[in-house]
């Protein structure tokens, strides 16, 4: 790493608590260029890509942090106790509802799912990945819920436009089916209306 | 009837549950709703999607409800409704349909408004595998621990959190539990305090100071009524803008700053 103001961003990022924001970054640096600050701070990133090493540099939600590895968990948690909170696989259905189609209602999540989502949907709430946005319009007013900031970091996401697509999941699901279009020799695969009829992209 | 002997009635219950009922009962618990179980029973099948044998799945879905039901497990009502579109479902299926009725709805299937709920939930079912499966912070990856409170200090000047009504609400239910629950009788106290009153009382006390905590405002009147009203009185002040809701840190208390110095300064 050659330049200074790489280092001195480095220090900031490395002392603060939580994922520092670029914009952040550049206000504490009034001295530099904004331009200056980006262009250091990619040549950080590429730095500590390319180091390997036990930690990286992570752009998760809207700012930039240290975290180890993932390579080295089964180390880390050898001294330190691992403290996310589990997530069972109905909650983590409700929280895919609730990040791919915010703002929903509870009552929406309950259509997609066919069943009662209330406690699963407050121990979301509780452990503050889904936050309440406000109030539908709508008879009842019920309450919306919407991913937090909190989401981003512990899925460590950059920001919510970088969830995998469900074109993507469904993709992965799909991949056997090509192959097997592909062994038929006349070609008569059956048509699959996926795309037609349904809301998503 | 305890367990075991459910378990056995299940045995000898009917030729239809031979084989099925091992094969279940291990995963009773895995079905996270009528949907799942559906999933499971066109996979099980190796039925097309598009092409749902209705009759075939009706007939296991229900055997499945009746499991439950003899294992002593409570069905869920969300499970009847289910079985109630299924048995629909067929229903419209063995009915004629006439040319009109053909004519209007494009939708011809009946099967396709249930069969585009099933695709969709398979859709977030697949999607909460894949974000479940990313690396997580605190469970494969982590970050470095802050935790000495001079490091925790040094970040609160940097500048406050702001709270969400939900941390408010929390730190409103941590001071009512501080206080026991008066048990008297009389029905009408003396002086009863208006929301009004207590939010020209806050005004006044942030014309003084400038950041005025949670705690300060019902120290000295340590009821019930007192910190019901206050707090009301904070949401409504909130609500016109005339104060900014700040917390010093995670689970520290909320302090509250007028909304309003900023324009006056500019004045």
């Amino acid at each position: 790493m050659s330049s200074t103001l790489s280092s001195i961003i480095e220090s900031i990022i490395f002392t603060s608590d939580s994922a520092i924001s670029t914009d952040r970054i550049c206000d504490l640096l009034d001295e530099f260029e904004r331009d200056e600050v980006r262009a250091a701070l990619s040549e950080l990133a590429e730095f500590h890509e390319a180091r390997g090493g036990g930690f990286e540099l992570v752009a998760v939600a809207g700012g930039w942090q240290f975290r180890t590895r993932a390579t080295y968990q089964g180390y880390v948690t050898r001294h330190i106790k691992a403290r996310a909170s589990k997530f069972s696989q109905s909650a983590l259905e409700t929280l895919a509802i609730v990040a791919y189609r915010q703002p929903i209602t509870r009552a929406e999540i309950e259509h997609l799912r066919g069943v009662d989502c209330g406690g699963i949907l407050k121990s979301l709430l509780e452990k503050r990945v889904v936050r309440i946005l406000g109030k539908k319009d709508i008879p009842g007013r019920p309450l919306i819920y919407g991913t937090s900031k909190e989401f981003l970091e512990i899925f460590g996401l950059k920001d919510l436009k970088s969830l995998p697509t469900l074109k993507e999941i469904q993709a992965l699901d799909e991949v056997p089916q090509y192959e097997r279009q592909e062994e038929l020799p006349l070609g008569q695969a059956r048509a699959v209306p996926v795309e037609s009829d349904l809301p998503f992209e | 009837m305890s367990r075991s002997e459910a378990r056995h009635f299940a045995d000898d219950a009917a030729p239809l549950l031979d084989g099925f009922h091992e094969q279940y009962s291990v995963h009773l618990d895995k079905f996270d709703g009528p949907m799942d179980l559906l999933l499971h029973l066109i996979k099980k099948n190796e039925l097309d999607i598009y092409d749902i044998s209705i009759a075939v799945i009706t007939r296991q879905y229900l055997d499945y409800i009746k499991l439950m039901k003899e294992l002593n497990l409570e069905v869920a009502g969300d499970f009847l409704v289910m079985a109630a579109t299924l048995l629909h479902i067929k229903s419209r299926q063995l009915l004629p349909l006439d040319d009109q009725e053909e004519a209007e709805d494009e939708e011809a299937d009946p099967r396709a408004e249930l069969v585009r709920r099933l695709l969709e939930y398979q859709q977030y079912k697949e999607a909460g595998m894949v974000i479940g499966a990313r690396a997580l912070l605190g469970r494969e990856v982590f970050t470095r621990a802050v935790t000495e409170p001079f490091l925790l200090a040094a970040q609160n000047e940097e500048g406050p959190l702001e709270v969400s009504l939900f941390e408010l609400v929390d730190a409103f239910r941590v001071l009512l539990i501080r206080i026991p629950v008066e048990s008297f009788h009389d029905v009408a106290p003396g002086d009863s305090l208006s929301i009004a009153d207590c939010i020209n009382e806050i005004l006044s006390l942030l014309q003084e100071k400038e950041t005025v905590q949670f705690d300060d405002l019902v120290r000295d009147e340590l009821t019930r009524e007192r910190i019901i009203v206050t707090f009301l009185a904070l949401l409504e002040l909130c609500r016109l803008k005339l104060i900014r809701i700040f917390q010093g840190d995670r689970h520290g208390s909320i302090w509250f700053v007028p909304a309003v110095t900023q324009t006056l300064s500019e004045e």
